[in-house]
């Protein structure tokens, strides 16, 4: 039954472990970006802008995962044609499967995200900036310098706890037809008739990465606190 | 551009599944709960085989989607003629009682690790002052450990709360008519997605909103040396 | 290269990448369809999405010279996500009924069977209800309609009936079964037949097309059609193609590809080898 070839349903499953990859770091890039914008938005000292990221993350936290990805597939084309046309394009627009799917997550995950970043960014030290700036540092060079690789250093607990949130929620895509592990696990179960086989296939496909993606994160929080004393 | 009177026919056909949403998260958070505490003693455990499973218990409900869980209980062992005659079968035979068994072995999972934190967090000076006053066993929990615990851990736990509402959104893709099973049911009949799950979605804000005030004031409650004098 | 520069980049390639204009797509006909409910299409070992009416759109496709695509769709967003311009035809064994016509058109007719019950063979209901029987039809309010009907909530009373969520047959329920049976909504006719084989539903209600050949397969060697099959009124007109409303081209090119198919025989052939009987309707 799990064969490799079209006479049984091996490759296909793996083909979506390949895609849940692929679409969970798709996801996750998209959910550091709006974080970082979320987080940056709430640091800054712009009221609207602070008022913004805390009404995304009101909504993001209060509204299941599955009605944003529901809402985004039936109303994406429509949000995309009304924002281009601010821009004077006119016509269809339209967002593939994949990409729908990886924004959905992405915006989902994204409030999470946000709040790691700027818990990260609070948790540098002042004593570090002020040295920085007595040392003649500012702005750019501060940020890139001092701030940037300590904040990176306190978030990376954090971020690696979003990765794996993200990449268990990209399972909830397949209700809009993505076929990755999760679609393809429920088409070869209602094909065969033995939905324990696959969906535990699926399960132990997820708890790979899972524990992969953990060594990974693992081995970069421990190159980002080489030099830190410990006790 | 949104159908307005339909979103109002919709609502108050919604809000009647807040009853089937709210009774699934009960349900699961107590369950959880009782699965939690002896998870979270049993993973710092000195028995190797308590730990053992703890962790792989642990393991594989936060390493795997909780999508791939209720399938798993739902369809999966529904297949298996011993599942069907064994005695569990009138429990796993209903939806009901089998997504009541994956939210709770799912929330089980997660708020071990809360709980096993909390208990973490009890700093070893006032265990040691509580034994040198006399305390000990049950006693010593009941009045020093399980409330220091129980404060460090509700932040987390709120966080738990909340998400254990959204996923009870799940619950209807195994036949159960909670919020957004009845707002699917709506969907096919309206084919305005759009509207009913902007509806759905309201309501569920809402709910998380309360849910969250309401752990907010027991946190207030709980620690009254932080509260502005 | 500073972070400002990566995210910008990265912003563009994704926008870019991700808002194909639709104008170098439109010479494609994106047909929706299921995939879970063979024979009428169905997802092979493969991943390939196969079954009578891939068979046809495929070959409409080709006698009108047009380049098709199938899109695999959830069957209760199938009308939504039609709507919503996630594809341009739906081709999923879809009834033409009065309720669908007001959101969408339909093309003609291509084939069309009566929704039946089935049932364990080992469940009372199976000699309660009685074997497969004559078909019904529902369009208007016949002695026949309402004695099949009185016989079929006699037995049905107080009983959980599946049926797949948006289909005409939870149609069926809601308009003449309510109250009489707990209906409970599932996602695919797949996913039934796992819940009847399970025991979690007395009956299930579905297309005849739907239950002979599952009857046929280890899947569901343990299930029997049972009692009247039921056809007309909210059953519909048959299954036709499905488009946007006022999309009278895509409308046409279905419409004049099944004419030119029926008239030559090579729809019959196709639920010959399908369904083995001849699903057809004019």
């Amino acid at each position: 039954m799990l064969a490799w070839g079209d006479a049984g349903w091996g490759d296909e499953m793996a083909r979506g472990a390949l895609v849940t990859l692929a679409v969970a770091i798709c996801s996750f890039a998209i959910s550091l970006i709006i974080g970082t914008g979320t987080a940056a938005a709430k640091l800054s000292g712009f009221l609207p802008a602070r008022l913004a990221a805390d009404a995304y993350i009101v909504l993001m936290r209060g509204i299941p995962d599955l009605l944003i990805i529901y809402l985004l597939f039936f109303g994406g084309s429509m949000a995309l044609m009304s924002v281009a046309s601010v821009f004077g394009h006119t016509g269809y627009l339209e967002l593939p499967i994949f990409a729908t799917g990886a924004i959905a997550i992405g915006i989902a995950s994204g409030a999470y995200t946000g709040e790691v970043i700027r818990g990260a960014f609070e948790a540098v030290p002042k004593g570090q900036i002020e040295a920085a700036r007595a040392c003649g540092m500012s702005g750019f060079l501060l940020f890139r310098r001092i701030q940037a690789p300590l904040a990176l250093r306190y978030a990376l607990p954090g971020l690696g706890n979003a990765w794996q949130v993200t990449l268990k929620e990209t399972a909830l895509i397949s209700v809009i037809g993505l076929v990755e592990i999760m679609r393809q696990a429920a088409i070869a179960s209602g094909s065969t008739q033995q939905p324990f086989t696959f969906y535990f296939v699926a399960a132990i496909a997820y708890l790979g990465l899972t524990l992969l993606s953990n060594r990974g994160f693992a081995a970069a929080e421990a190159y980002a606190t080489r030099g830190v004393r410990r006790a | 551009m949104l159908d307005f009177a339909l979103m109002a026919e919709a609502f108050p056909a919604i809000l009647a599944g807040t009853g089937t949403t709210l009774k699934l998260v009960a349900g699961a958070l107590l369950c959880g709960f009782f699965l939690a505490v002896p998870t979270a003693l049993a993973a710092d455990s000195r028995s190797r085989i308590l730990r053992g499973t703890a962790a792989g218990y642990v393991l594989f409900f936060r390493g795997t989607p909780l999508l791939v869980q209720i399938f798993l209980i739902y369809y999966g062992l529904g297949q298996f003629e011993a599942v069907r005659a064994s005695i569990f079968w009138p429990i796993l035979r209903e939806p009901w009682w089998c997504a009541l068994l994956a939210l709770s072995l799912n929330t089980g999972a997660y708020t071990g690790e809360i709980v096993r934190g909390g208990l973490q967090s009890v700093p070893a000076g006032q265990i040691e002052a509580a034994r040198a006053a006399g305390m000990s066993g049950l006693l010593l929990y009941r009045r020093i450990i399980a409330p220091i615990a129980l404060r460090q851990a509700l932040p987390a736990y709120s966080n738990e709360v909340v998400s254990m509402i959204k996923a009870t959104a799940l619950a209807s893709t195994i036949t159960i008519m909670e919020i957004t099973g009845i707002a699917r049911t709506f969907i096919s009949q309206t084919f305005k997605p759009i509207e009913i799950f902007l509806v759905a979605g309201a309501i569920y804000l809402v709910l998380n909103f309360f849910a969250a005030q309401l752990l907010r004031a027991l946190e207030r409650h709980l620690s009254p040396h932080r509260r502005p004098i | 290269m500073s972070r400002k520069l990566v995210f910008a980049a990265l912003a563009g390639l994704f926008v870019a990448a991700a808002a194909l204009p639709a104008d170098a797509q439109q010479r494609t006909l994106r047909i929706g369809t299921e995939g879970a409910y063979a024979p009428w299409n169905a997802t092979d070992t493969a991943g390939k999405l196969v079954g009578f009416e891939i068979d046809l759109g495929n070959e409409i496709c080709k006698r009108q010279n047009i380049q098709c695509e199938w899109v695999a769709q959830a069957f209760d967003g199938i009308i939504p996500a039609l709507v919503a311009r996630r594809f341009d035809a739906i081709m999923a064994g879809m009834s033409i009924t009065e309720r669908r016509l007001e959101t969408i058109d339909f093309s003609q007719p291509y084939a069309g069977t009566p929704s039946i019950f089935a049932v364990l063979k080992t469940s009372p209901l199976a000699a309660a209800i009685g074997p497969a029987a004559d078909r019904v039809p529902m369009g208007e309010d016949t002695p026949a309609r309402k004695a099949a009907l009185d016989k079929l909530s006699a037995a049905l009373r107080g009983k959980t009936v599946g049926v797949q969520r948006a289909t005409i047959q939870e149609g069926f329920l809601n308009d003449f079964m309510k109250g009489v049976v707990t209906t409970r909504l599932y996602d695919t006719n797949e996913n039934l037949l796992l819940d009847i084989n399970a025991g979690r539903v007395d009956a299930g209600f579905a297309s005849y097309s739907y239950w002979l050949p599952a009857t046929e397969k280890e899947a569901g060697r343990n299930i029997a059609i049972v009692g009247n099959g039921f056809s007309g009124g909210g059953f519909g007109r048959g299954v036709g193609v499905g488009v946007r409303k006022g999309d009278a081209a895509t409308k046409k090119i279905f419409d004049d590809g099944l004419a030119e198919l029926k008239k030559d025989g090579t729809v019959k052939a196709l639920a010959l080898k399908w369904f083995k009987f001849d699903a057809t309707v004019d």
